[in-house]
């Protein structure tokens, strides 16, 4: 079977079960702090909805910057079953998207990676994609005051592939100079500092929203280590057909 | 010597193949993720929204 198409199934594989699992944890674990935190949200938008209707009608924005966040006119799904559907879907195509990165790196490996590897690569996406950006923006329930969407994302991806090209120069280059440039390069996102969210007020409570921090990242890491173990068990069975 | 020349060739060929196929699926990988995670579009983030805020990927 072509390359391309191994990686590719193998990833489907993995990332429908991963997800699919995921979704389970999520349920228990970061979903019910959503809502909760969603009813502080919806209280602190219902005054700002009413207002704003004498002043000149605001232009029907997106405004990533505002504190009070409208959902209104907007497609959303329903709560419940199609809430939940969506999630569950979204659940899988990302495990799928990160699947094939990975799947995608056991095919340049060029030799057989075991199950315990797979598990060290998935530790790794961890490390890249939730623990070095979490550090500068930890996971935040709706409702709390955030910095410019596009600002945050700029610096949530340059930390991802900063972090990513630390950590391969560290594990894969031996010399000195590689150990002290990796360890530069996972430094510097933090130096120049993750944007930051204007000083506003927010009605989710402290310990929700610590409990959500701890949630996420836990979920996540079960993520990675699922998705990593699944993804070199499923390339290495599939690659060899 | 010109055998082993050949298989070399062919080795590097088959490497450089390898190569291309693998970054193609993983920049397809990148490319889902980055719908699902980073689209701007309210229709996909409203979707998406659980899955956004538990990965942690920047939200409204």
């Amino acid at each position: 079977m072509s390359v391309f198409r191994s990686i590719v199934f193998s990833a489907a594989l993995a990332g429908v079960i991963t997800g699919a699992a995921i979704t389970g944890a999520q349920m228990v674990g970061t979903i019910p702090l959503i809502q909760k935190s969603e009813v502080y949200e919806r209280k602190a938008e219902a005054p700002a909805a009413v207002a704003p209707t004498a002043a000149a009608q605001p232009a029907h924005t997106h405004d990533h910057g505002a504190a009070a966040h409208s959902h209104e006119a907007e497609w959303e799904p329903a709560e419940g079953l199609q809430r939940n559907a969506f999630t569950t879907g979204a659940n899988i195509l990302t495990a799928i998207g990160f699947a094939l990165l990975l799947a995608g790196v056991f095919a340049l490996r060029g030799r057989t990676v075991s199950w315990r590897e797979g598990l060290f690569w998935g530790l790794g996406g961890f490390v890249i994609f939730t623990a070095a950006p979490g550090l500068g923006l930890p996971p935040e329930l709706p409702g709390m005051p955030v910095a410019d969407l596009a600002l945050r994302q700029t610096w949530w991806i340059g930390t991802a592939c900063a972090t990513a090209a630390g950590l391969g120069l560290l594990v894969f280059r031996k010399a000195s100079w590689a150990a002290i440039l990796g360890l530069g390069l996972i430094v510097l996102p933090h130096l120049i500092g993750a944007p930051q969210a204007p000083a506003g007020h927010t009605d989710v409570p402290e310990a929700l929203s610590h409990s959500f921090v701890v949630a996420a990242t836990l979920t996540s890491l079960l993520f990675w280590a699922l998705l990593g173990v699944l993804t070199s068990v499923a390339f290495q069975r599939i690659s060899r057909a | 010597m010109q055998q082993t020349q050949t298989a070399q060739i062919s080795a590097i060929t088959t490497d450089v193949n390898v190569v291309v196929q693998a970054v193609l699926a993983m920049a397809l990988g990148l490319f889902i993720v980055g719908v699902v995670g980073f689209s701007h579009i309210s229709a996909v983030h409203n979707a998406a929204h659980d899955t956004r805020h538990a990965n942690a990927f920047p939200c409204h």
